[in-house]
């Protein structure tokens, strides 16, 4: 018994993460209809930013209960300057190319962020652990888990809502869905596709920061972190749906249980089981579990 | 450009490459397999391309047929590069005729997530397998070709030389094909699938034949670059070695069969110059150099030439 629960915790944690990534990541898809590569760059970017604030405030000899908003204050940072940046500078020029070439474009980005990430930071890696540790550890069972298992499951939970009350019941939020039916006609109806597109993309790229910089505490932050989260969140949404929120969520918890059922029951398959998942349900549905209906289009 | 003159090309450049074989130093004929290895897979990476579908997963039978090559040496210990090649292309070319059916129905953005899926279930499985090295992976040596045995120094200047004669033989097929009724109607499906389906021609089938092709290609690519190297690893089969492969065929262009070896060997010539000067940037210029590519070239380097004799 308490052995499945280590599982379903450790599951819904390693979900919460990738929750985090595939929203994002599904955002940007819903309403851009791109495929972002350099989602991951975004990752290790935030990643970076928070490991190196939240440094730089213990060096300080600051409090360090404060260096959880830090870590929140680097992701927003960082949606801030490179979600304008790279949609104003960049995407904005490529609009209205088909979808591959625009998946090619932001791999070209990933590409070019991996190195800036390392010239910026070098290649040493960077340990900022206070706040992993700080809050202690509870306990299911016999097992003790580290308190911030729950503070990233609680920040995991609080995007998602935050997101769907945004997008569902505000009035920006129905400009965006309007946009994501059909971006001609709202263009028509005087919406600000523009607008709605940078709005987008910055918070998709501050997603993807958020998720970097929790991550941060956790592990070694060091170059390529972002390499292998970006296929991990590409199978997220892809199996939840490419565009869907619910679906991101729903994708999320599948990846994180089947993955940690595996870590425990058959060490071997943890990370072959993850892309077979996503295999296996774009053969039976190939848009994905939750994918909106297309309108058809003449 | 008459296809002739694609032709003559072909064994004009092959007959130099091969005269090359004796007499270049060691380091430019490991290069140059190299690139020639890397060359077939994104050959037929632009079969598929032609038809408008990019495969985020070619790694998956550049891994398989590297793999099967070396397997076959340190299993079965057949230690003949002729049978390893060989091996290579066939599961290479079954593994794609099975997956194929399901590929050929998935188009855009799904494509290419579906054969990204297909490449990172090999890599899951080959990062965790101890008895094939898990990320370190094994080394091969072949000992004898088509039962013909190797003098030892000279292994890597065969391998070279029979590159070049596959690589003849795969552009040849290759540039014939794309010139007949089933290579034409690739573009046409890019530009509009359904109207290719109304004139009564079976889009699916097309598409099939394409994947099926551009798969023993990429085993036959991984066969010569484990020979090369001498040792194979499941960084063959993961998403970044894809990705170079996607890299290469825009580099190129899809506008020739030659394209593709011209793109792969002025990307081994640029890493190799980049990880000796450069190397913290190197992908940082890749990257510029793509879009750059995206913006202002989107046909490849061999447009360059097209459009030069435009205007001559």
């Amino acid at each position: 018994m308490s052995a499945l629960a280590s599982v379903a915790f450790d599951g819904v944690v390693y979900s919460s993460w990738l929750f985090m990534m595939a929203a994002g990541l599904t955002l940007i898809y819903g309403v851009m209809k791109i495929l972002n590569i350099a989602h991951g760059s975004l990752y290790a970017l935030g990643a970076y930013a928070g490991a190196s604030l939240v440094g730089a405030w213990l060096a300080g000899g600051y409090p360090p209960v404060a260096s959880y908003a830090l870590l929140g204050a680097a992701a927003l940072a960082v949606g801030l300057v490179m979600g304008p940046l790279l949609e104003r500078g960049l995407l904005r020029i490529m609009y209205g190319k088909d979808e591959v070439v625009l998946l090619l474009v932001t791999y070209a980005v990933f590409l070019i962020l991996e190195d800036a990430i390392k010239l910026a930071w070098g290649v040493e890696s960077l340990v900022v652990a206070e706040p992993y540790a700080l809050p202690g550890n509870f306990s299911i069972g016999a097992l003790a888990y580290p308190v911030y298992n729950l503070i990233l499951i609680g920040a995991a939970a609080a995007i998602g809502l935050a997101l769907a009350w945004g997008m569902y019941r505000t009035r920006h939020g129905k400009l965006l869905l309007a946009v994501i039916h059909d971006r001609e006609i709202s263009a028509a109806m005087g919406i600000d596709v523009g607008r709605v597109y940078l709005f987008t993309f910055s918070i998709g790229a501050a997603l993807a920061a958020a998720g970097g910089a929790l991550t941060a505490p956790m592990i070694a932050v060091s170059p390529g972190i972002g390499v292998e989260v970006i296929v991990l969140s590409f199978a997220v949404v892809v199996i939840g749906g490419l565009g869907s929120l619910g679906g991101a969520a729903l994708g999320a918890l599948i990846v994180g249980l089947v993955r940690s059922a595996m870590v425990r029951y058959w060490p071997e398959g943890e990370l072959f089981s993850v892309y077979l998942v996503m295999a296996l349900v774009l053969i039976a549905r190939p848009k994905g579990l939750f994918a909106a209906p297309e309108a058809r289009k003449i | 450009m008459s296809p002739d003159r694609t032709t003559a090309a072909l064994g004009v450049a092959a007959a130099c490459l091969l005269a090359a074989a004796p007499l270049a130093p060691q380091w430019l004929v490991f290069l140059l397999t190299l690139a020639l290895a890397k060359g077939l897979v994104v050959l037929g990476l632009v079969l598929l391309m032609r038809t408008g579908l990019v495969s985020f997963g070619q790694g998956l039978y550049f891994g398989l047929g590297a793999y099967a090559a070396a397997l076959l040496g340190a299993r079965a210990a057949l230690l003949d590069a002729f049978v390893m090649i060989v091996a290579a292309v066939l599961v290479a070319a079954a593994v794609a005729a099975v997956l194929g059916l399901l590929l050929a129905r998935y188009r855009d953005i799904f494509f290419a997530m579906l054969s990204l899926a297909f490449s990172m279930i090999l890599y899951g499985l080959l990062v965790k397998s101890s008895t094939l090295g898990s990320t370190d992976g094994f080394n091969l040596h072949a000992k004898s070709f088509a039962g013909i045995a190797l003098a030892a120094g000279a292994e890597r200047r065969v391998f070279y030389a029979v590159a070049v004669v596959a690589v003849l033989a795969a552009g040849l097929a290759v540039h014939r094909y794309l010139g007949s009724h089933y290579g034409r109607l690739a573009t046409a499906i890019r530009d509009n699938e359904l109207r290719v389906e109304y004139l009564g021609a079976s889009v699916s089938r097309v598409v099939y034949a394409n994947y099926v092709a551009a798969g023993a290609l990429g085993g036959l690519g991984g066969a010569f670059a484990a020979l090369a190297v001498g040792h194979v690893d499941p960084e063959t089969t993961y998403w970044t070695t894809s990705g170079e492969f996607v890299f290469v065929a825009i580099l190129g262009g899809t506008g020739n069969v030659l394209a593709p070896f011209l793109g792969a060997a002025i990307f081994e010539a640029v890493r190799t110059i980049a990880n000796q000067y450069a190397p913290n940037v190197w992908q940082m210029t890749l990257g510029v150099v793509m879009l750059l590519l995206i913006l202002f070239l989107p046909s490849g380097l061999w447009s360059l030439g097209t459009r030069w004799r435009r205007a001559a």
